[in-house]
């Protein structure tokens, strides 16, 4: 946990993107801003000219893998990561080892998450006991403990019983909850291994058709609205599901959706080298996809930006591709892809990121403190960001337990500088505290 | 040339310096003593992940009559649910001190990721449902053996095209080499993007084989009847099977090929598997010399 220190003044920042001033940092929160400020006694004085501040990022889908596969990662190391990419906050997904589907269990990685101290975890619960897609879990006990669960996934699993579906979408009415679906049609994906087209039919992989996210996309938004009810559409990877979102919101169903960072950069392309450090699921699309995804991140479509961070040990990457494990890491590297595919194609503002990657996933989130304003007298939870500052990326070199991030070797044009979780850096001149 | 994994990586010029060298060896074949000095002291290592006994022996033999030291290194089973990883048999085979290393696997691209882990030569011997570039150079060997020439040969796949290795590696191969070839199958047996294959597409076989050089018939398992693939083997025989009535309707002078092994009663009857039009047995002799051939040339034999 980092040291607990006092004031911090930030000079020169340019908060989302705009002209710089000093921010100053006094008891966990946001004490002025404005230029020139006077630097009380004690306080600690960052550089930060030519860097962007933006509220601390909240994600929505990431893996702690914490119970059970610590070997991956923990609550601990992964929320080093996520403070590393500039979080202050993440979502801990339900499909641990035992599953996230009581309350003992979510409380356990609430728990975590607070004696690291390097974000706020809020964990996921899983919508079905053992994401079995059978019975639904004690989600109401859940949403009551310690934890104050508020968002529901299978994720890994899609919710395909369109009648428990159905249930868990009216339950979660009870407590603002928000059901967080991985849309994966089972029967059409028995057996897939990559995006169902040209490469998977020259390269002899199980195709894994778009109109299997599609489909289910379409029904749950249907249902959503037939019952009132929030959806959240996890790692929207196709320009049809871009299309089905886009026009279910305008008939008015209550659906927010996600887009990954390795969903806006890369497509399935990369795995003709059979390497499976590209192997995800939804798979990588085509330059197609990629493009209707920036355009629906870019126009509202697609509200925030989620890493699903899933880091997995070498041993089940450095294997067959039918046989390797599915997921990338992205803590680390998700701002920096933003700004490469989003901020310097012209796509978005720095103001629209930190809504795509902090505002919007606080909301769907329902999490308290993150999110808000850079304002006086608001939470200082606080990313600094040099937008030219290019680095290769190395899995090797990062702070998650695990190494497998899809762009090795690639140069993204920035890094985190500084991270602040109420006043307290976990971040500092590039690097974990 | 270091690795055969792919025909698709093979310009005009290298495959037909493999049959050409096929052609060559192929009088070993024929002598009292069926033995080249030429691999003495190399090893060729067989890795094996499914059972073929067909294909294993074929290897076999060809490194042998070049005089390869073989070791045959069987592997059942996935690499995830017993044991040793795929890396760490490459490393192993590696530390051993394989020459070449000749790959069968269930997983596509299996031979693509050995190659990375090994210094040797990798020869891919069929990898899921992706390639199976030996078969297709024993394929263009006997049709430019019984027929005089490729260039422009009429060529019809007929069968399980979307799970058929044999079938993407004969399409990348033929083209290349100047074949236009005709894939022959119910729709639900391609691969969607067949359409941007350099090949042409039917759902008609009678009316493919009058216009027909040769005729390619695929085996077509009868548990895809159980994934829906088609109603039942018997509409599949019917519209899709060669008999001798459409074997009739092919061209005087056209043959037929099957990488085998037949599933007789299925996509080919009996009259046709034993008429003297069906290279299936001049294909796995073709198949040793056109092993040898790689073999050769992959290991820099002189």
């Amino acid at each position: 946990m980092p040291d607990t220190n006092g004031p911090h003044l930030i000079r020169g920042a340019r908060p989302l993107g705009g002209d710089p001033v000093d921010l100053l940092f006094v008891d966990g929160r946001i004490a002025a801003i404005g230029p020139d400020l006077e630097a009380p006694e004690g306080a600690r004085t960052v550089d930060a000219t030519g860097l962007i501040a933006l509220p601390g990022l909240v994600d929505l889908h990431t893996h702690l893998r914490e119970p059970g596969r610590e070997d991956a990662e923990t609550v601990a190391s992964g929320s080093r990561s996520a403070a590393m990419g500039g979080y202050t906050s993440v979502h801990a997904m339900a499909n641990t080892d035992p599953v996230a589907d009581t309350a003992g269990v979510v409380e356990q990685v609430w728990r975590l998450g607070r004696e690291a101290g390097y974000c706020d975890v809020r964990p996921v619960g899983a919508v079905t006991v053992g994401l079995a897609g059978e019975q639904l879990s004690e989600i109401g006990a859940m949403a009551d403990s310690a934890a104050q669960v508020r968002v529901f996934s299978d994720d890994g699993i899609c919710v395909s019983d369109a009648l428990l579906m159905r249930r868990a979408l009216e339950y979660v009415k009870a407590f603002d909850g928000v059901i967080a679906q991985h849309a994966q049609e089972p029967r059409l994906t028995e057996g897939a291994q990559m995006n169902e087209g040209c490469v998977s039919d020259r390269l002899g992989l199980p195709g894994w058709p778009a109109v299997a996210e599609e489909a289910i996309i379409a029904r749950d938004c249907l249902l959503a609205q037939h019952v009132g009810s929030r959806l959240h559409v996890c790692h929207v990877s196709t320009k049809g599901s871009v299309d089905i979102i886009r026009w279910a919101k305008e008939r008015g169903c209550d659906v927010t959706a996600e887009v990954t960072p390795h969903h806006l950069l890369l497509t399935d392309e990369l795995v003709e080298s059979y390497d499976p450090i590209y192997k995800v699921n939804p798979p990588l699309r085509t330059a197609e996809d990629v493009q209707a995804l920036r355009e629906g991140l870019a126009d509202g479509t697609i509200d925030i930006v989620a890493t699903d961070h899933a880091p997995h040990p070498v041993e089940a990457k450095e294997t067959e591709w039918s046989t390797a494990a599915m997921g990338m890491v992205g803590l680390e590297t998700a701002l920096a892809v933003v700004q490469r595919t989003m901020v310097d194609t012209g796509l978005l503002t720095w103001a629209q990121v930190a809504d795509r990657m902090s505002t919007a996933p606080a909301r769907i989130g329902r999490v308290d403190g993150h999110g808000r304003e850079l304002a006086v007298g608001e939470p200082a939870n606080v990313v600094l960001y040099d937008p030219a500052a290019p680095v290769e990326i190395d899995g090797g070199a990062m702070v998650t337990k695990s190494s497998n991030t899809p762009f090795r070797g690639m140069t993204l044009p920035g890094g985190v500088r500084a991270t602040f979780l109420r006043g307290v850096p976990t971040v500092l001149e590039g690097k974990i505290k | 040339m270091r690795h055969l994994l792919s025909t698709g990586d093979l310009s005009r010029d290298e495959a037909t310096l493999i049959l050409d060298t096929a052609a060559e060896l192929a009088q070993v074949g024929d002598r009292s003593v069926k033995k080249l000095p030429t691999l003495r002291g190399r090893t060729v290592v067989n890795l094996f992940y499914e059972d073929s006994t067909r294909t294993r022996t074929s290897f076999e033999l060809a490194a042998k009559r070049l005089s390869a030291d073989v070791i045959n290194f069987s592997a059942k089973g996935s690499s995830v649910s017993k044991g040793e990883s795929l890396k760490d048999t490459a490393l192993t085979l590696q530390a051993m001190g394989a020459d070449a290393v000749v790959i069968r696997h269930s997983a596509s691209g299996a031979a693509h990721r050995l190659a990375n882990w090994v210094d040797g030569s990798v020869l891919n011997a069929g990898d899921g449902t992706h390639e199976h570039p030996t078969q297709a150079l024993l394929d263009a060997y006997t049709m430019r053996d019984r027929l005089g020439r490729l260039e422009g040969l009429r060529v019809a796949v007929v069968g399980d095209i979307l799970h058929s290795r044999v079938a993407r590696s004969n399409v990348l191969l033929l083209t290349t080499l100047g074949a236009h070839v005709t894939l022959v199958a119910p729709p639900t047996l391609l691969p969607v993007s067949v359409h941007t294959w350099s090949c042409e597409v039917s759902y008609d076989l009678d009316e493919v084989l009058p216009k027909s050089d040769v005729v390619m018939m695929l085996r077509v398992q009868a548990e895809r009847m159980r994934d829906s693939f088609f109603p039942s083997v018997r509409e599949y025989s019917r519209n899709y099977g060669l008999d001798g009535e459409r074997l009739g309707k092919m061209p005087s002078e056209a043959i037929v090929m099957h990488p085998g092994p037949m599933v007789r009663g299925m996509e080919i009857s009996a009259e046709v598997a034993d008429s003297p039009r069906c290279t299936v047995t001049e294909q796995v002799t073709n198949g040793v010399s056109l092993r040898m051939a790689v073999l050769y040339l992959l290991l820099g034999g002189s």
